[in-house]
């Protein structure tokens, strides 16, 4: 096996990293069959439908904006589909990645080794953060690509050139976009995949509920009591905002970004949020790791 | 050489419940240690301190490092079965070697591969496919594949039958064990560890009652068949225990002179669980009572 020539590897603390990364994603085949799967069913009614392109290519030429835009969906359907379902299984696999092992009692094989609390919390966090969203991309960008060679080939034997498809696509403005909303966002929602790691740590049951009950509970408290809404717009703000951010014309959640131009990144750097929020995060994390080490099995 | 384990004074409450009550214990480097006491003795949670699990009061050095304050560091030098059945059930038997190999720098391989070799136990299987004792034979083959200086057991064997129990710990002696190595035991089959140790301690209510070398246990215990009209005289040597069986008196006595003894009847060395029912039970509310 080629892992053993990484054995004299300098950086020891690398290569426990790593296979911790590895054996999360063993366990938690979701996070690439989820996309895949969800993929797989955009691809299939892509396909079914393909006998209607060449006619809808024609009424595109034509400046029909509704088949124009039905050109479109597939693609855009197809790479929003994967992400969300990404983000599903992204949050239950953080709310069950600290509770599992506590619960089955692994926990005490995996402490057994030489792994540390922190590296097995940030290996768990990479891959809510980090190694899901790489997934939910490729996958997008994998069925995009299938999806554009099978509409060139439907074409290509109907007699009408694809090259009229590809001009109405802009799918080199998606392929930029798409990883560049999914960067913005998975820093922008790290202290909530932190907060659900944190409460895998901590609760002995019932993790979803503990995750969003307090919350929830003091938006209505504020709610009744002062009748504000300070902690429904955190929340809103937390959850949504990486997206409004990304992908609005200013961040301001209202005009879609249609053009490269619109999309500022320096301006999501910039703002004091996303900092106070990875180090909200950076302490979550710290929290777990201080909890899986002195928590016992359930 | 420095002692691979060297704990002064660990107390360890939960609530009001004192599971460690000034517990001091050397262990040197070679030593094969049962530890031995009854339900919620302590015992795991003796284990748990040195391991690193939990955090203790007092003074406790494992291969010369604090075990909660330098967790991360011992674990390459010291290894464990917690619990019986711990390894996770998703995993295939070759995953499970995999990352091992991957995560200690200490594992071999080979040795992981050649000792599952002697066993049914398939790559591809998944722990969950795996019957109880099989999942033992792999935690165990991991567990001796990495080369470390200390080897804590903690009822490894619960729930198996005899036959998986004997295999276990004759595999732990032949292939393992190499008079370096330390290795702490604790269980309740007793009779099964017996031949396997050269130390024992007996604990109790988080208190260590007796703490010996095989050796000294042997020169010091002797248990006596005491012929019926010797008994009188036996009894005023003051024995540490006394049982009836089918009719006989056995008196198990600390540190008597085995000459005199054996004028009484026949002698001999008791079981480690003989000896570990007397110092539990109080000799009077004991003695006399048939079984």
């Amino acid at each position: 096996m080629s892992a053993s020539t990484i054995d004299t590897a300098p950086t020891p603390k690398v290569r426990p990293f790593y296979w911790s990364v590895r054996r999360e994603l063993w366990e938690n085949r979701g996070v690439y069959f989820a996309p895949l799967g969800v993929a797989a069913v955009v691809l299939a009614g892509f396909l079914y439908s393909s006998s209607n392109l060449p006619r809808l290519v024609a009424r595109a030429v034509a400046g029909d904006q509704k088949a124009i835009l039905a050109l479109h969906i597939p693609y855009a359907a197809g790479a929003g589909a994967a992400y969300v379902i990404s983000l599903a299984v992204a949050v239950f696999y953080c709310l069950g990645a600290l509770h599992g092992e506590r619960r089955d009692r692994s926990l005490l094989f995996w402490k057994s080794l030489p792994v540390s609390d922190l590296q097995t919390v940030l290996s768990k966090a990479s891959v809510a953060i980090v190694i899901q969203p790489l997934v939910a991309v490729a996958v997008a960008l994998g069925l995009q690509l299938i999806m554009l060679a099978w509409g060139t080939a439907v074409l290509a034997i109907n007699g009408v050139d694809p090259a009229l498809l590809w001009a109405h696509l802009k799918l080199p403005f998606i392929w930029v976009m798409l990883p560049y909303g999914v960067v913005i966002n998975a820093l922008w929602t790290a202290p909530v995949f932190a907060w659900l790691l944190l409460v895998s740590a901590w609760a002995k049951r019932m993790t979803f509920v503990w995750a969003v009950a307090p919350w929830l509970a003091l938006s209505l408290f504020e709610l009744l009591a002062f009748h504000t809404h300070h902690v429904w717009s955190f929340l809103d703000e937390r959850i949504f905002g990486g997206m409004a951010e990304a992908y609005t014309i200013g961040g301001l959640g209202k005009a879609p970004v249609i053009q490269l131009s619109q999309a500022d990144p320096l301006r999501f750097l910039a703002n004091p949020g996303l900092w106070t929020g990875l180090v909200i995060a950076a302490a979550l994390l710290a929290g777990c790791a201080w909890l899986r080490r002195t928590r016992d099995p359930i | 050489m420095a002692p691979a384990i060297q704990a002064r004074g660990l107390r360890k409450a939960f609530g009001k419940s004192i599971a460690l009550d000034g517990v001091d214990l050397t262990v040197e480097p070679g030593r094969i240690l049962g530890l031995i006491g009854p339900n919620g003795a302590g015992k795991s949670t003796a284990l748990n301190a040195i391991l690193g699990l939990t955090q203790c009061e007092g003074d406790l050095k494992v291969l010369g490092l604090d075990s909660w304050a330098q967790r991360d560091r011992l674990m390459t030098d010291v290894c464990f079965i917690a619990d019986v059945a711990v390894l996770p059930r998703w995993m295939r038997v070759v995953q499970a070697l995999d990352y091992v190999q991957g995560v200690h720098p200490r594992f071999d391989r080979a040795k992981a591969e050649r000792l599952l070799d002697r066993t049914t136990i398939k790559r591809t299987s998944r722990v969950r496919e795996l019957s109880k004792g099989m999942v033992t034979q792999l935690h165990l083959a991991l567990v001796m594949a990495i080369d470390a200086r200390l080897l804590v057991l903690d009822e490894p064997t619960l729930g198996l039958d005899l036959i998986f129990r004997k295999a276990f710990y004759d595999s732990l002696l032949n292939d393992y064990f190499d008079g370096d190595r330390t290795i702490v035991v604790s269980t309740h089959q007793v009779e099964e560890i017996q031949h396997i140790l050269t130390d024992v301690v007996f604990i109790d209510r988080g208190r260590i009652v007796l703490d010996t070398s095989m050796e000294a246990f042997e020169t010091r215990y002797a248990e006596l068949a005491a012929a019926p009209e010797h008994l009188e005289f036996a009894r005023a040597l003051k024995p540490i225990h006394e049982r009836q069986l089918f009719g006989r008196s056995y008196l198990i006595f600390d540190g008597a002179d085995r000459e005199r003894l054996a004028a009484l009847g026949e002698v001999r060395t008791p079981s480690l669980a003989d000896l570990f029912v007397a110092t539990m039970t109080p000799a009077s509310a004991e003695s006399g009572r048939a079984r």
